[in-house]
């Protein structure tokens, strides 16, 4: 008896690895459904044209008005969805892996390419996908950069350098571009920090990533000449403007 | 002994239920009316909290800071908090979702658009009409600790702005218009001199020839592969403009909209064949004037003079690198006319409007501080962040603002010639400045204009065919998505004031237990006496 019960659970075991391999493995190629458009076709459409493309949430900017605006990644590039259409119910599934079916118009605004006026509806095939952050580093100031917009990425080992706002004033970061922000507003965050000589400028976007976020407190706290390394999406506005979701100062 | 407590029982119930019903009323009528106090009590603290917003401008926080320093440096019983907001949208969602709770600030910075939906709320914005009149604490009051403006000292037209049903709820803080700036370097080059008053003919004319390309496929004037010859930044202001300028139905004072008509038709078809060739863009659908003008990818730029010093080679603000910038000469004109003898412009720009709260000193406090914000210190020095104008003849008419405006170029900072030009432009339409019909769901309107115009280009863009079948269709979606055809006009409207509080909830469901309770006892008490009757 002893022997046939541990038989079964052996067995049973087997079956459970399995189904923990099968379908929704992060790592699998997406399959397209038909009249879906690979990133490589989206990547080749013509802007103001209709696209319609599967891709899997990142994150999403607070809802508002109807709309979200999502960051989303598939295995072979991102889409940012701006002010997409939708309820504040469906806001609330919109978690990080959830495969949605976008249909919208291809856009580009100050230089950021997008999706714009999108609907959604979700694509219920048990697949999720949550995107590495692939090293962005080396990428800065470079050609290469602008391929990966939108991506999720990575940036390590950068310093913090001084922000100078409108008036002169330096600090490791600012409220708003200009220091015009103020603590317990919706102000963006900005701070720069620099590699192998350049220096960047980066963004805490309030609506990703709002003041209870470590990613906010955490760039709060910085000091000019800390070492830091960033996580988050290469959104672009008149050039790279990274939205980052992490920071870890070392 | 038992009949007693039960008696006693749903006597305690009835009361509690008339206590809650009375208190309830109270709530649903809202805020008492507000009568102006004979004195303002020193011998109390007010913490008042201001909804500001400033143009992502750190020069405007830092006035505003200053001002709210001075002011309590003057009455140092009452502390003003500011809340900041680059969005006067955010403002106007944030004090809808709170006018529920009765937590609205004191203060808020608006457009009057706005305050005609908070005002579907009973009492909940103060009138300022006997405030403004009274003898101590009016504008010119003998009570006053600085010397604001008389009530005929502010510009009459920007304080009628102000006035909603007849009534004084707003007062101006800031004024501005809209301007066309100009890259008149290339417009030279197309061959075209730009004249004192554009034309939308001219406008029209010249972007289309800015459209030619070189072999290449980059554009003739530019060089570059980027030109739109011609972007506007706020489109509901582009379409309510020209309406006005032909003299064509936008909407009547009660709130009827006339937006849909055949002037509006030919327009928007005018758009779509300058859309069309891509010698027409919007801020929404491409991004922000100044940065296209700056790169020399645009030649007009419509944008609010508050926005002038974001525009030209030389601007203080940019938001584009260094090695995008080219040099051109700016030109700052009124936008473009329909009868260039007959100019019409809009007049916007901030107001602020003073929330009504149970206490009336905290308004009375909250009108002071109003009434600080038109002084001459803060009223020149936040119009010369941006090309505003003062809204009092008091602070125009100064002699420090004077020299301002004399000052005209003389460095490219505070004196940056393309603001003050800007400024210039309306301090001499002023008279040629006009409002929209202000009612509740004027907003949605103003909204709706905007959005015709937005759909038709990215129609047009996406190779959509424009036709009769396509205004149909366009005018029915704009309509069911503004809810034009459920406009209430003044004063007939009904808040919108979300789901009630948990407390009320709690509250009701309470009630309906008590009342529940009741019935099922008096129900088997009946049955018990029937049964015993038997």
């Amino acid at each position: 008896m002893k022997k046939i019960f541990a038989l079964l659970l052996a067995v049973m075991m087997v079956f459970t690895l399995a189904a923990c391999a099968t379908p929704a493995a992060d790592d699998e190629a997406d399959v397209k459904s038909e009249g879906v458009m690979t990133y490589e076709e989206y990547a080749a459409a013509a802007m103001d044209t209709e696209v319609v493309v599967e891709t899997y949430v990142q994150a999403t900017q607070s809802w508002w008005d109807d709309s979200i605006t999502v960051y989303s990644q598939d295995h072979d590039g991102a889409y940012f969805l701006y002010n997409m259409a939708c309820s504040e119910e469906d806001a609330a599934k919109l978690t990080a892996g959830t495969k949605i079916r976008v249909t919208g118009y291809k856009g580009e605004w100050a230089g950021e390419v997008e999706i714009m006026d999108a609907t959604f509806e979700f694509v219920d095939d048990g697949k999720t996908y949550i995107a590495d952050a692939a090293d962005a580093t080396e990428w800065l100031g470079t050609d290469d950069l602008i391929a990966h917009q939108n991506e999720f990425v990575s940036f390590k080992g950068l310093t913090v350098e001084a922000s100078t706002d409108a008036s002169g004033n330096e600090a490791a970061f600012l409220y708003g571009w200009d220091g015009s922000g103020a603590e317990g507003t919706d102000s963006d965050l900005y701070f720069n920090a620099s590699v192998n000589g350049q220096t960047y400028t980066f963004v805490i976007e309030y609506y990703l990533c709002g003041a209870d976020t470590e990613a906010y407190q955490a760039v709060q706290g910085l000091q000019i000449g800390d070492t830091i390394d960033l996580e988050g999406f290469l959104y672009w506005y008149e050039g790279a403007q990274p939205h980052i979701t992490s920071v870890i100062v070392k | 002994m038992r009949k007693n407590w039960i008696r006693a029982l749903s006597l305690f119930l009835a009361l509690s239920l008339c206590m809650a019903l009375f208190s309830g009323c109270h709530g649903s009528r809202g805020l008492p009316n507000f009568v102006v106090p004979e004195a303002l009590d020193e011998s109390r603290t007010f913490e008042l909290t201001f909804w500001a917003k400033n143009d992502t401008n750190k020069t405007q926080t830092e006035i505003y800071q200053k001002a709210i320093e001075d002011f309590e440096a003057l009455y140092p019983n009452i502390h003003v908090t500011i809340r900041l907001y680059t969005d006067y949208g955010r403002i106007y969602n944030d004090v809808i979702t709170n006018i529920a709770t009765n937590t609205t600030p004191n203060i808020c910075i608006t457009y009057p658009d706005h305050i005609a939906t908070y005002m579907t709320g009973a009492n909940v914005v103060a009138p300022l009409d006997e405030l403004m009149a009274d003898a101590a604490y009016g504008l010119g009051g003998s009570a006053l600790r600085y010397d604001g403006p008389t009530e005929s000292e502010i510009i009459p037209q920007f304080l009628g702005e102000g006035r909603i049903g007849g009534v004084q709820y707003a007062m101006p803080f800031m004024r501005s218009t809209e301007a066309c700036y100009i890259n008149k370097t290339y417009v030279e080059a197309l061959g075209y001199e730009v004249p004192d008053v554009l034309t939308w003919d001219f406008i029209w004319e010249v972007s289309e020839a800015a459209t030619e390309k070189n072999a290449d496929g980059t554009f003739r004037i530019n060089g570059q592969n980027v030109m739109l010859p011609f972007i506007y930044k706020s489109t509901d202001n582009m379409m309510i403009q020209y309406l006005r300028q032909a003299d064509a139905g936008y909407s009547t004072p009660e709130g009827e909209v006339l937006l849909m008509n055949e002037v509006t038709e030919d327009f928007l078809r005018e758009i779509a064949a300058h859309a069309e060739t891509e010698a027409f863009s919007t801020f929404k659908i491409s991004s922000y004037p100044a940065n296209f003008l700056n790169a020399g990818q645009c030649i007009f730029a419509i944008d609010s003079t508050a926005g002038a010093t974001w525009m030209g080679t030389h601007a203080p603000l940019s938001d584009i690198s260094e090695e995008n910038l080219v040099d051109f000469e700016t030109a700052v004109r009124m936008i473009p006319q329909v009868d260039p003898a007959d100019p019409q412009m809009i007049s916007q720009g901030p107001s602020v409007c003073v929330f009504n709260k149970e206490d009336p000193q905290e308004v009375l406090a909250s009108w002071l501080f109003v009434q600080y914000l038109l002084t001459n210190d803060v009223q020149i020095a936040y119009s010369s962040t941006e090309g505003y104008v003062p809204v009092t003849a008091k602070a125009q008419e100064s002699e420090v603002y004077q020299d301002y405006l004399s000052r005209e170029g003389e460095d490219n900072d505070y004196y940056y010639d393309v603001k003050l030009k800007a400024a210039k432009l309306l301090l001499a339409h002023t008279e040629d400045t006009f409002t929209t019909p202000v009612y509740n769901g004027s907003a949605s309107l103003r909204d709706a204009a905007g959005q015709l115009i937005e759909n038709v280009t990215k129609s047009t863009r996406r190779g959509e065919t424009v036709d009769d079948a396509y205004f149909e269709k366009l005018y029915e979606n704009v309509t069911a998505l503004y809810r034009l055809d459920q406009q209430q006009g003044m004063g007939q409207g009904k808040a919108e004031f979300g789901a009630l509080p948990g407390t009320a909830v709690t509250l009701l469901a309470a009630l309906g237990a008590a009342w529940l309770g009741i019935g099922a006892y008096l129900v088997a008490d009946t049955i018990k006496r029937q049964k015993k009757t038997r």
